[in-house]
């Protein structure tokens, strides 16, 4: 009994944080943005609001890359990938969408006129309905993680292997995307957007549109959190843990393993997939460099610098090391990129389990602080030796638990 | 006799890269029995636990299980669970990161496919169920506690626990009470002993004593084959135990 009411406080604690961040990102930010006057001190920018938005897609990616990684023990380096291919989709209806107006007034795409391309190709027609691109951002890249678990994971690769794998799928697609400029606009990628639903994506009136992503973008990575948590509190979550814990065991406790695997990556790629998707509108590109393999790792770092296994620490991390990169960017943009890798060092370093440990290790210091003061009252001699063991106990101690 | 056997091992062979870990082997156990398999290192104990989980596949040979003589010597391991073959492994495998009770909730026998295990419900009864075992392996008070807090001993136990949640008719204990202490061992016997009220059971481990405690029906592998199966009287009697095992082992 004792152990429900816990709980039940537990919850109405975790509400509570919850509510108030989602109503800081839903209303005040956006307040921020609206009521203060153009030089006020507390004005948030069109400029951040939009960068918030696109944080907050890398955000929705981080969410399931956490289900797959820090759940379920499955690393993937090539997350970049159902990102990649969300993007495309939403791309490909997003520049359908200019028609005639492009720069030769034909309704190919512009990159395509001057590739020599006659006729739009056929994985492109489908592309012209929102009633099918839309759900493609999401079916597409499920599609192919659920065809690549399914031959890694029935034949058992695992660990670093799948690792590698991975890795070089993302680059098999930075590849393909570049080489077949005709379909794909290589290296430039797809861009030049000119309306989305009605609304534009230039000129004037774009920061109202960005208004409106940032706040879709919102309330998708608010869903996509309760989609998160659902998971990893049903009896599936608990089996996605056990999966990390001893696969065997799992196996021998009748359950397909690969299975289970399968379906966590689709729905990691999914949540790619709608990640990508917003974040095309928002930053107006996406491109090879947005899926090869330096943002894929990047994606496994955002999890890992928020906290591996946390259901809020991929988003913390996510909006935490984008915020930090484009800030060294802007106030160091010859030496940035040090600044980055001292960051994600320090982290990997100083906090092992995420940012999200923090308040944890803070406790665990205190205590042992607390332990030591202590022993420091209660022995005259070898004070020093003593305060060292039981340091070393308390450190035993934080492993095990 | 066929129709009464729980098991059934027929002339299985199985080979790592030329070297055989089971000759040819034949074994059959009846439907309730608490059976203890003994032998050397390397005889090939746990490889024929492996082959009937599934784990280790026969190279020749078949494992037939259950009333129905289900062929499970190509079935899928998590199959093979579903058609009632529950194991312990040597080293406890548990899912440490979970408490007990979890640990228990994820064996019950349930469907186990993916979708059904996203909307699964805890019911009442299986929570009667959970705490069943919990009491069966005295572990109750450390229900909510992660399991791999627990000491070795205790580890045992969960795993053991976890394999009686399965309620699967074939118990498959891989030395239970390896690493544990006297009085450990001695409640795993009495543990051992309890489960065997309604699952058959198959036990292989080192501890001669241990075995005496639990035995009722013992077979001597020795290099891959059967040696010789009895009462452990009879079996320390036999000659060609006592020159390949008992004595080398004891005096």
């Amino acid at each position: 009994m004792s152990n429900i009411s816990y709980k039940k406080e537990r919850n109405t604690k975790e509400w509570i944080i919850a509510g108030s961040v989602l109503f800081v990102f839903l209303i005040i930010i956006p307040l921020l943005n609206t009521l203060p006057g153009e030089d006020s001190w507390f004005r948030v920018s069109s400029f951040r609001l939009n960068l918030l938005g696109k944080f907050c897609c890398f955000a929705i990616l981080a969410l399931g890359l956490n289900l797959a990684w820090g759940y379920t023990g499955i690393l993937s380096l090539g997350q970049g990938v159902y990102f990649g291919l969300g993007g495309y989709c939403m791309a490909m209806y997003l520049i359908l969408k200019v028609g005639a107006s492009g720069h030769y007034g034909s309704v190919l795409p512009d990159f395509m006129v001057w590739n020599g391309l006659t006729e739009l190709p056929w994985f492109w027609k489908p592309m012209n309905y929102a009633w099918i691109a839309i759900p493609c951002v999401v079916i597409v890249p499920m599609a192919l993680a659920g065809g690549f678990g399914y031959m890694l994971f029935r034949s058992r690769v695992r660990g670093v292997y799948f690792a590698i794998v991975t890795q070089a799928l993302s680059l098999v697609l930075a590849i393909t995307l570049v080489g077949n400029q005709p379909y794909t606009g290589g290296t430039n990628g797809l861009n030049d957007f000119r309306t989305i639903f009605g609304l534009p994506l230039r000129g004037p009136d774009l920061p109202r549109t960005e208004f409106v992503l940032y706040i879709a973008t919102i309330i998708i990575l608010f869903g996509a959190y309760m989609l998160c948590r659902w998971i990893t509190r049903s009896k599936l979550g608990k089996v996605l843990v056990a999966i990390r814990d001893d696969e065997n065991r799992v196996r021998f406790s009748g359950y397909d393993v690969a299975n289970f695997k399968i379906f966590i990556f689709m729905v990691a790629a999914g949540l790619a997939g709608l990640g990508g998707a917003l974040f095309v509108p928002q930053v107006g590109i996406i491109a090879p460099a947005n899926v090869g393999i330096v943002p894929s790792i990047e994606m496994t770092l955002w999890v890992a610098v928020g906290g591996r296994g946390t259901l809020v620490g991929p988003v913390i991390g996510a909006l935490l090391v984008n915020a930090a990169k484009s800030g060294f960017s802007e106030s160091f943009p010859t030496i940035w990129l040090y600044f980055l890798g001292a960051l994600f060092l320090g982290v990997v370093v100083v906090f092992p389990k995420g940012v999200i440990d923090i308040p944890n290790m803070i406790k665990r210091a205190w205590r042992k602080k607390s332990k030591r003061a202590e022993v420091d009252v209660g022995s005259v001699g070898g004070v020093e030796k003593s305060s060292k063991l039981s340091g070393k106990i308390s450190t035993e101690e934080t492993n095990v638990t | 006799m066929r129709k009464e056997s729980i098991v059934y091992m027929e002339g299985v062979t199985v080979s790592f890269d030329g070297f055989l870990a089971l000759k040819n082997m034949s074994f059959y156990m009846d439907y309730g029995e608490l059976r203890s398999m003994i032998g050397p290192n390397g005889a090939g104990k746990s490889t024929m636990l492996d082959v009937i989980c599934g784990k280790t596949r026969a190279t020749k040979g078949r494992v037939i299980f259950g009333k129905n003589d289900v062929n499970i010597t190509k079935m899928p391991e998590h199959d093979i669970v579903k058609a009632g073959v529950g194991r312990k492994f040597q080293n406890p495998s548990i899912f440490s990161n979970l408490t007990v009770y979890e640990n228990f909730e994820l064996s019950l026998r349930k469907t186990r496919g993916v979708i059904p295990t996203l909307f699964a419900k805890t019911t009442s009864k299986d929570r009667e169920k959970i705490y069943s075992v919990l009491e069966t392996v005295g572990l109750t008070e450390k229900a909510n506690g992660k399991a791999g807090a627990l000491s070795h001993g205790e580890k045992q136990w969960v795993e053991i626990g976890m394999v009686v949640a399965q309620d699967p008719e074939l118990v498959l204990l891989d030395e239970p009470v390896a690493g544990m202490s006297i009085q450990e061992t001695e409640r795993t016997a009495e543990l051992i002993l309890s489960i065997n009220k309604n699952h058959s059971v198959l036990v292989i481990d080192h501890d001669m004593d241990f075995i005496k405690n639990i035995a009722q029906k013992v077979t001597v592998l020795h290099d891959g084959t059967v040696l010789c199966e009895g009462t452990m009287d009879e079996v320390q009697k036999d000659e060609r135990v006592i020159e390949k095992y008992l004595g080398r082992g004891k005096e």
